[in-house]
């Protein structure tokens, strides 16, 4: 009689899909009677399941009573238009009128879904915002889901979710594909969403295991459904989603039970999904066409080289001038260092000493861990001095056990 | 035997709840019923839309209701056998509409086997 | 920070023809010297080589086949980078791959716009 996660199951698949097509419908104005009618739907479902048993069709029941709903909404508002506000192209007789029609077919809640990540990552709305607005109506993820990803509390994220919905009707933002030559350039802001979308996931902060990893598989969701449209299907679009099967590949292998990080090294690499790896070298292929280099492109191709473990000369040469072309494009402190740490393997540790000792990133504790491995076997005393700084500096604890076992492993 | 109507009531039929809790909800009213059926006392139950409903006034006026004066909305009802009041209550006090603040369930008694309806 | 401009020269009409394997080891070179610079957040714009051939307009008449009839050297290439002082930019500039085939880079501040 019960099935024992049904209703969460389906919020998950058919909330985000219902919120699109509404908004859509609706526009931003009406952001929220739109998440309240999707909400109340599943109210409902529960009362009524509950009480009549689960429908044969439960995705059928929700959209029937979702269209529903909304269809009487906009019979409330044409009615009220007509008689309050006077406005007389508002035909008083509503009950006929097909225009209130809710059209929940495949191919429209596609295109809103689509329509929508472009209108969430529009270039006015600022970062954090979008991701939060991704997570909420791209994802139908829960306000405490979300809080529990940000380690944040749902009072902030409400307000943070409120402020942006604020952002998308002051700016006037519509939810539409952009023109086609306009498209590259507003992939780049979906593009970066959805990557920070992933991180949030791969690297987030939160020891929860499940929600991490679903953050990580939305977020590749999404840039599938990029993928699929022939408008949208560019090679950036190609090599990210690569870039994210490579990285989820190594998802098991990369937590403990705990949700506590593996390092690379010690990673059982039996865990490395290898139907994943697969498809983010098909993906790879994708990306090769035309002749934009993005940073994706050289992401990606790192990543790929990560899946093989052996550490051959070759892997660490083409590693290093990845990292080489990547770092011209877009410098962060992670890829220097990154590239610092494939210099030495490809060109020699006294070589990438020089070399990491130019950087200088004085207040972050990697750089010291860094300088401390590449000092192990030369120098001991300065190994044990860097990796001292490293300690001092890493927040985690499970940044500081990990340096602790390297400084455990000189002293023996 | 006598058979009652439960009219499950909400303070605020829109108010949002996770899906995990609206999981656990429908499983407790699965589980509620359950227990009546288990009993041969559950005669039939309906969910009812927390909108779009009508109310139908006397001289053909049609008002959007039901919410006229009242916030509560009725989420669902259903229909008991029981040997007394008593006993429907006692029904009633396990519905799990009641974990909500505010909510209700009203028992009345189906007029049928009163002598005066047949 | 500043911008300054790096110019490669070099009299490439005496660099030796190189086999795949050394043309392969100085492109290596290049990149892990421009790779440094850029590890180290101080490239603002790699820059561009220059194809070795090349033209002189003198004036509106005279054009000579170049790049540059009077000098051996010619410019290979150049690009952007970051400094706080010309001090700095001559040590980032002293790695330089050029020095290898006995060519030289000119450093120039760039004028702010």
């Amino acid at each position: 009689m019960q099935q024992p996660e049904l209703i969460p199951h389906l919020f998950r698949t058919e909330y985000r899909k219902i919120i699109a097509v509404l908004c859509k419908r609706f526009g931003f104005e009406q952001i929220e009677t739109a998440e309240d009618i999707a909400s109340e739907t599943f109210m409902t479902a529960a009362q009524t399941w509950g009480l009549q048993g689960i429908p044969q069709n439960p995705v059928a029941w929700l959209y029937t009573v979702a269209k529903n709903k909304a269809s009487n909404f906009l019979k409330r508002q044409a009615v009220y238009n007509h008689k309050v506000v006077k406005d007389p192209a508002v035909n008083e007789d509503t009950s006929t009128m097909p225009a209130y029609e809710i059209d929940l077919s495949p191919q429209n809640i596609n295109d809103s879904q689509l329509q929508m990540m472009f209108a969430i990552c529009h270039p006015a709305i600022a970062t954090e915002a979008q991701i939060g607005l991704s997570l909420r109506i791209l994802c139908g993820f829960g306000i405490e889901e979300i809080a529990d990803a940000f380690l944040s509390n749902k009072e902030t994220i409400n307000k943070r979710l409120f402020r942006a919905k604020e952002k998308l009707r002051s700016e006037n933002i519509a939810i539409e594909l952009p023109e086609l030559a306009q498209i590259d350039e507003r992939l780049g802001t979906v593009l970066a969403t959805l990557y920070l979308l992933f991180s949030e996931g791969y690297y987030s902060v939160s020891n929860n295991k499940t929600l991490r990893k679903e953050l990580c598989f939305e977020a590749m969701r999404l840039c599938y459904m990029l993928v699929e449209n022939k408008h949208t299907n560019k090679p950036p679009v190609n090599a990210l989603l690569s870039l994210m099967c490579f990285h989820a590949s190594r998802f098991e292998a990369r937590l403990d039970r705990n949700g506590e990080l593996i390092l690379y090294e010690e990673q059982d690499t039996s865990l490395w999904d290898a139907d994943l790896i697969s498809k983010g070298g098909y993906f790879l292929n994708c990306s090769a066409s035309g002749n934009q280099l993005s940073k994706y492109h050289l992401e990606a191709a790192i990543a790929y080289w990560n899946t093989q473990k052996d550490d051959t000369k070759e892997k660490w040469e083409a590693v290093l001038q990845l990292y080489n072309r990547l770092l011209q494009i877009e410098y962060s402190p992670i890829a220097a260092l990154n590239r610092t740490f494939a210099l030495s393997k490809a060109n020699g540790a006294p070589e990438a000493i020089i070399e990491a000792e130019k950087l200088q990133l004085t207040n972050n504790h990697f750089y010291f861990t860094l300088l401390g491995e590449l000092y192990t076997g030369i120098n001991n005393r300065k190994a044990i001095q860097h990796f001292q700084q490293a300690l001092a500096l890493a927040k985690t604890n499970t940044d500081k056990q990990v340096i602790q076992k390297k400084l455990d492993k000189i002293a023996h | 035997m006598e058979e009652y109507m439960l009219i499950l009531r909400h303070q605020d039929g829109a108010k949002i709840a996770s899906p995990e809790q609206m999981q656990i909800w429908m499983k407790q009213t699965m589980d509620w019923i359950g227990a009546i059926s288990a009993k041969g006392k559950f005669v039939s139950g309906t969910g009812l839309l927390f909108d779009g409903s009508k109310v139908v006034w006397p001289h053909g006026v049609v008002t959007d209701g039901p919410f006229g004066e009242i916030k509560e909305t009725i989420g669902g009802q259903m229909i008991v056998k029981a040997d007394s009041f008593d006993e429907a209550v006692e029904f009633a006090k396990g519905c799990p509409v009641l974990q909500g603040e505010g909510n209700s369930v009203e028992v009345r008694r189906i007029a049928k086997n009163d002598g005066t309806h047949k | 920070m500043k911008d300054y401009l790096l110019v490669y020269r070099a009299d490439y009409t005496t660099i030796p023809d190189r086999t795949p394997e050394e043309a392969a080891a100085m492109t290596k070179r290049w990149m892990d010297w421009i790779g440094s610079i850029a590890a180290q957040n101080k490239l603002t714009d790699r820059g561009q080589r220059l194809a070795a051939s090349g033209k002189v307009v003198k004036n509106e008449s005279t054009v000579t086949n170049g790049p540059y009839a009077e000098i051996k050297e010619s410019i290979g290439g150049y690009s952007i980078i970051k400094a706080n002082s010309y001090e700095e930019a001559i040590v980032l500039a002293k790695g330089c791959p050029v020095f290898t085939q006995g060519g030289n880079v000119e450093v120039r501040e760039i004028s702010p716009m």
